[in-house]
């Protein structure tokens, strides 16, 4: 579903992902955790293009994502992000933050956006928001009003970079159980995080990313009961024992 | 005291003035919003020449008087074969001119939208267009609606540009009506009453939007 192929981005001088191998099946959850400046964040955002690769290949649902002759905008609809800032549209309601991409990229009829959205809205457990504007929801609802904004493309892929950094702790848990009922439904996802329980508990495989390289990957009882990299064993060491 | 006698005998004069100085200001307003939007946008596509032509837009025409790109529109073009009367060429000129500075201000609105907006907008597969139009250009526009109320102040203030080229606005038949009475205070200051008239509605319906829109966010 998502192959990187000896991936490597420059910003200038700075040398950010080096020598990238890392096959996604489908659905696959895979964390991906390290360091802050190790890569994670750009490594997700290539995968739709929001960053482009240097060289190397990188081939998503089939496509090559920088090639010339890709469209990429027909790409994007099959890969559905979640941003650390949620990134809510402020002057449209709830309702239409889901509805808009709907109907202006697949060309589906207001009712059944409308629908659609409710669903969603449903399965993240706040329906009765529909009408409200973004700034009267709490970060942990703006962010699963997100989440429901990318499930109503109905995405073959979800993509999620550090979803919960900006939450407050009391609403991290609620945005978690959305992601992990995501999971188990069978979803691909990749998710950049330092929430380590959920990494524990609903990872395929763990990525662990330091200075723009891959160095370790492996499934999570593995990975936290054994990392084989003394990096990956220092970072461990650091977050979980406080 | 004001000579009153000459606003009312010339009443119908002012009227006409007022008129066209409003239609030269609202087709202006129209048109340099279109074309200035355009151009804010131009300068910061991801598209270079697209840029260059933006960029190209705002830095010739900023720095040129405005009676100099009415005189394009008035005496040029009519040299090549392209004759307008002098109400459109004014109104033209005004529109070019007025443009260039409400697409540095629409530019700075659209600077100032968050960039995850744009990157939400993208990754859910909207095209540049559909982003700027749906997503950015909405907030963008809340942004700048004190410097863009100044704008619109200008411009039909501007707009007595008009009356040099004989383009019938207020001032035109200011100008008109002083030399068929010989009188010169009092009719500027009737000309001057019928430009606040335009004005300070403007100034405070804009002041009105803004606290509006504050409260909104």
């Amino acid at each position: 579903m998502i192959y990187f192929h000896q991936v490597n981005k420059h910003y200038g001088d700075f040398h950010v992902l080096k020598d990238i191998h890392l096959t996604i099946e489908q659905g696959e959850v895979v964390v991906i955790i390290g360091p802050s400046g190790s890569g994670k964040s750009t490594l997700v955002r290539c995968i739709n293009r929001l960053e482009t690769i240097t060289s190397g290949e990188l081939i998503v649902d089939g496509v090559k994502v920088n090639d010339k002759n890709t469209d990429i905008n027909k790409l994007r609809r099959n890969i559905g992000m979640v941003f650390q800032h949620f990134n809510l549209y402020p002057h449209k309601t709830v309702l239409q933050n889901i509805t808009l991409a709907p109907m202006k990229v697949l060309g589906v009829p207001e009712k059944e956006a409308k629908e659609t959205a409710m669903y969603y809205l449903e399965k993240v457990g706040i329906p009765d928001k529909a009408n409200a504007y973004p700034t009267a929801l709490s970060g942990g609802q703006q962010q699963r009003v997100a989440i429901a904004r990318g499930l109503a493309m109905k995405p073959k892929i979800m993509l999620f970079d550090e979803p919960t950094s900006a939450l407050d702790p009391e609403t991290i848990g609620e945005v978690l159980d959305v992601m992990k009922t995501l999971a188990r439904e069978g979803m691909t996802m990749v998710v950049v995080t330092h929430e380590m329980g959920f990494a524990r508990e609903v990872a395929d495989r763990i990525v662990f990313m330091d200075q723009g390289r891959i160095l370790e990957e492996a499934p999570p009882e593995q990975f936290f009961a054994n990392p084989s990299e003394e990096r990956a064993r220092l970072f461990l060491s650091r977050i979980l024992n406080h | 005291m004001l000579n009153y006698s000459i606003l009312i005998e010339h009443w119908d004069m002012y009227m006409q003035g007022f008129a066209n100085t409003l239609k030269a200001s609202v087709l202006a307003l129209i048109g340099s919003l279109a074309i200035g939007t355009v151009m804010a946008v131009f300068r910061i596509a991801p598209v270079r020449p697209l840029n260059w032509i933006g960029a190209a837009y705002v830095e010739f025409i900023r720095n040129i008087p405005l009676i100099l790109i009415v005189f394009v529109f008035f005496v040029g073009l009519p040299a090549i074969g392209i004759r307008f009367d002098s109400f459109t060429a004014g109104t033209l000129g005004l529109t070019v001119y007025t443009a260039a500075f409400i697409a540095e201000v629409i530019r700075a609105g659209i600077l100032a939208v968050p960039k995850g907006q744009m990157e939400a907008a993208r990754s859910s597969g909207l095209t540049y267009l559909q982003a700027m139009w749906y997503i950015i250009l909405p907030q963008a526009v809340k942004i700048v609606i004190p410097p863009m109320g100044n704008q619109f102040i200008n411009l039909v203030k501007n707009s007595s540009v008009l009356g040099v080229i004989a383009g019938l606005d207020l001032m035109y038949f200011g100008d008109l009506i002083s030399s068929e009475t010989f009188v010169t205070f009092d009719v500027y200051i009737f000309v001057a009453m019928f430009y606040l008239l335009l004005t300070i509605p403007l100034s405070l319906g804009v002041g009105a939007l803004e606290r509006r829109l504050a409260r909104s966010r």
